[in-house]
């Protein structure tokens, strides 16, 4: 049983539907790409998942309906999103984020050793703890964003194009971070992005979608593979 | 200067109380960007509550104890049942709904209690702290309570998690609803936090206006008045504004334009900062996006 | 206007001019009441239901038309038929004024800006300086005016309550035909699309700030008229008849009566008339308690009011008719 599975999933911003039906499943420990040109679709999946826009479909998380529920309710069967713009609570501290981050979970102890195991991947966010998080830098913020979403320790971590705005060398590092967090600590990622070499080199799977539908998905590695997809698809 | 000094501790008195309405404001402005309209009757309501507890018999710091908890649990359901509803309803509605439930409580109250001025006792002794001629023991101790409840609500939103779970409500409902906070029942929490802090005005005031169902009308405009002074979005600000409407309104009372006139000071004020500076001194400046 | 609608007015009319000589004197007092307090809701309804600006101080109007009324009546000795433009000259200027810094509130800053306004009027109403002209806390108690002359020579009797009746009603007719030509054509349409799309609107060329201001200045006009005219019937202003709960019953009255509607404006004035009629029998509370629910079950369950369910009625009794 896959840990996430959609099926056809519709959205619609008021009276504008975006999502026209879209299928995918992830696999529990598998990290998949989403990738499309802008409009397309990407982020709106992302917040139909999370119960933020206006949805159809059937969407179920370890075998449970979560559409049309909402959006806190998901979060607490353990999905974590961070979503484009970083929605970092800006006039709070660094601590006070991270803390938010936890906030649904009661096992003190373990909270404050994932804490520290952030600061492990982030050191830079130990030195900024006690300043307002809306006064870090791009890369710090977007770090923070990530951090307070592992702070869930989600089953599901959703992306919403965390290289965005970062330098590449940061974008590297926190690919990287992500490939570590996977592997060691058993989450599942569904990574949005723009940068499509990246998240290929990154992803297990990848799905295209483009106008709300999905016109692609397979391993990841063959559709890096393919000469004739990159070029029309993903544009390189 | 002693007739001064009087005026601006009675002020400062009378400006706790308006700082208590003005934060109780604020705390429901903060996570539902709407003005509460029944305030006011609600701790009315509360405060005749507590005057039938007394009456009963009870002791009065349980009765302050008890109606503290009731006016909670009622600002709790008033948001859950009546202002639930229509949270994104057009503003019309909504002020509408705020206006019903103001002249349903004022209505209930002289119903159940008659409309006859009542008096309400003060926990504090009726001799002046050592003998002074600046103020009494009742305003005193008010000034004292105000505090001690400022004291106790900063104290929760700083440093408790429900408390920080509160702000980041206020701050950006979605993201807080990405970390799993129950976004609704924070709103509900605040109405009842808004109501306890507010009886504990009502009562704080009561022995000195008397009880009668109309007590708070001009109460509560002075707390709009200090609210949108210090900002209607800054709580730090509706205290400040609500000390400083309490001393304003007894100097411009008594040395400018009259006892009588002075909930035009409040009108005055009202106009004013929402025409000139409508964050008020320690709001933040809202950009409307079109 | 339609065939119909035109007949359904003349019947209304006709038996508007029939009732005085069949009810008591009291009741015609009533009565007279209800075409007074329809200006004043027809006054609220163009700001706040056509235009969208909520004012929860409409009741300070009313008690500046009043109290014109009552000075111009009794310390300048004016006859009572010109305090009514009179007092609807300087509401009309008043509304304007308190239009223009109200431009830059919206939605619920203008409502709290009213409500203050609506809770500081007594209080200015009693300030002593004012006394000479006000008569402070006492009020200002007014002549009852008699029937003219004119009526007697041509046979007609009529006792001075109907009289006042008659003059309300023919006061009430021409401010509610100038109403209705105002609010069907090009402004009412304004006021509309100001309320409902304002970006769009000022984007079209409509003068949003001239508007809103004039629709300000207008519904304070009418609120005006009927301070005055409900002065005159009533004999008597003093501060404490004008509280802020004077505002909230004119809120009552468009939100049952209906909305962005002339006729709302008369089924609401019956409703606040003689709602507290009936239930003061109950208790001194009841009227309030009864005003309160009827707020809350008209948001939820008939937003659009008396005028638009019996809009509906008429619909669905058409169709059946026509089938």
């Amino acid at each position: 049983m896959a840990l996430l599975e959609v099926k056809g999933l519709r959205a619609s911003y008021g009276p504008t539907r975006v999502l026209h039906g879209i299928d995918f499943a992830i696999d529990e420990g598998s990290i998949t790409a989403v990738l499309g040109a802008n409009g397309a679709g990407k982020t709106t999946t992302l917040r139909a998942l999370c119960g933020m826009v206006k949805t159809e479909g059937d969407v179920r998380f370890g075998g449970a309906r979560i559409d049309g529920r909402l959006t806190e309710d998901i979060v607490r069967l353990g999905i974590a999103h961070v979503p484009d713009g970083r929605g970092t609570f800006v006039n709070l501290t660094t601590e006070e984020n991270l803390r938010l981050g936890a906030y649904t979970r009661k096992d003190r102890a373990a909270v404050e050793s994932d804490l520290e195991r952030v600061f492990t991947y982030f050191p830079r966010l130990k030195e900024r703890l006690r300043q307002q998080a809306g006064t870090l830098s791009g890369g710090e913020q977007q770090m923070l964003a990530v951090s307070r979403a592992l702070m869930l320790r989600p089953k599901l971590l959703l992306l919403d194009e965390p290289s965005f705005g970062l330098a590449p060398l940061l974008v590297r590092e926190l690919f990287e971070i992500m490939r570590t967090v996977n592997r060691r600590e058993r989450v599942s990622i569904l990574l949005v992005e723009q940068n499509a070499a990246m998240a290929l080199a990154l992803a297990n799977r990848a799905y295209l979608i483009e106008t709300g539908r999905v016109v692609l998905s397979g391993a990841a590695a063959e559709i890096k593979r393919d000469d004739a997809v990159r070029r029309s698809y993903l544009g390189y | 200067m002693d007739a001064f000094i009087h005026q601006v501790l009675s002020g400062l008195a009378t400006g706790g109380i308006y700082a208590s309405l003005a934060l109780a404001l604020v705390m429901i402005y903060q996570v539902t960007h709407l003005v509460n309209f029944a305030q006011g009757e609600m701790a009315m309501f509360s405060t005749y509550a507590a005057w039938s507890l007394i009456n009963a018999g009870m002791g009065y710091w349980p009765a302050f104890l008890l109606t503290v908890l009731l006016a909670f649990a009622l600002g709790v359901v008033i948001e859950r049942v009546v202002i639930r509803p229509v949270e994104n309803a057009p503003v019309l509605a909504i002020v509408v709904i705020f206006i019903a439930l103001l002249v349903i409580l004022n209505s209930a109250t002289g119903w159940i209690y008659s409309y006859t001025i009542k008096t309400f006792p003060s926990p504090f002794p009726k001799e002046p702290l050592f003998g002074n001629t600046y103020v009494s023991s009742h305003e005193l101790g008010a000034i004292g309570v105000t505090l001690v409840v400022l004291a106790l609500i900063y104290v929760f939103f700083r440093f408790t998690p429900l408390g920080l779970a509160m702000r980041a409500v206020a701050q950006n409902p979605e993201s807080s609803r990405l970390v799993g906070i129950r976004v609704g029942w924070m709103l509900a929490l605040g109405w009842g936090l808004a109501a306890a802090v507010g009886a504990v005005a009502g009562m704080m005031i009561a022995p000195i206006v008397y009880l009668d169902p109309n007590m708070m009308g001009g109460i509560l405009l002075y707390a709009f008045a200090a609210a949108l002074l210090g900002g209607i979005d800054s709580p730090g600000g509706a205290v400040v504004g609500g000390f400083a409407v309490g001393v304003l309104e007894n100097v411009l009372g008594a040395y400018v334009i009259g006892n009588d006139l002075k909930l035009s000071v409040a009108l005055g004020l009202i106009i004013g900062v929402l025409l000139v500076r409508p964050s008020g001194f320690f709001g933040k400046v809202h950009v409307t996006r079109v | 206007m339609t065939r119909r609608a035109s007949i359904g007015v003349a019947v209304l009319i006709a038996i508007a001019c029939v009732l005085p000589f069949v009810v008591s004197n009291y009741r015609t007092f009533q009565l007279t009441l209800v075409l007074v307090y329809a200006i004043a809701l027809l006054g609220l309804n163009i700001l706040t239901g056509y235009n969208g600006q909520i004012s929860l101080g409409h009741g300070a109007f009313y008690a500046i038309g009043a109290y014109s009324a009552a000075v111009l009546m009794d310390r300048l000795g004016a006859p009572y038929w010109a305090t009514i433009p009179a007092a609807g000259a300087v509401c009309l200027v008043a509304g304007f004024l308190f239009g223009l810094p109200a431009l830059r509130l919206e939605g619920l800053y203008l409502a709290l800006a009213t409500f203050a306004l609506g809770v500081s009027m007594p209080q200015l109403l009693k300030y002593h300086h004012l006394e000479k002209w006000t008569g402070g806390v006492q009020g200002i108690v007014i002549a009852k005016p008699e029937p003219p002359a004119f009526l007697r020579e041509a046979g007609l009797q009529m006792n001075p309550d109907q009289w006042l009746y008659f003059f309300a009603l023919a006061v009430a007719a021409m401010m509610f035909v100038l109403g209705w030509n105002l609010l069907r054509g090009r402004v009412g349409r304004a006021l509309i699309a100001i309320r409902d799309q304002h970006i769009a609107a000022e984007a079209m060329g409509i003068n949003n700030a001239l508007y809103k201001s004039l629709a300000f200045g207008v519904s304070a006009m009418y609120t005006g008229v009927a301070g005055a005219l409900g002065a005159i019937a009533v004999q008597y202003v003093a501060p404490d008849s004008f509280t802020i709960f004077l505002s909230l019953v004119f809120l009552v009255g468009i939100v049952v009566g209906g909305l962005a509607s002339i006729s709302g404006a008369l089924y609401g004035a019956l409703f606040i008339q003689f709602v507290p009629n009936v239930a003061d029998e109950i208790s001194k509370a009841a009227p309030w308690a009864i005003f309160g629910l009827f707020l809350i079950g008209f948001v939820y369950l008939m937003p659009s009011g008396v005028a638009g369910a019996v809009r509906m009625l008429l619909v669905r009794l058409m169709r059946k008719g026509a089938k």
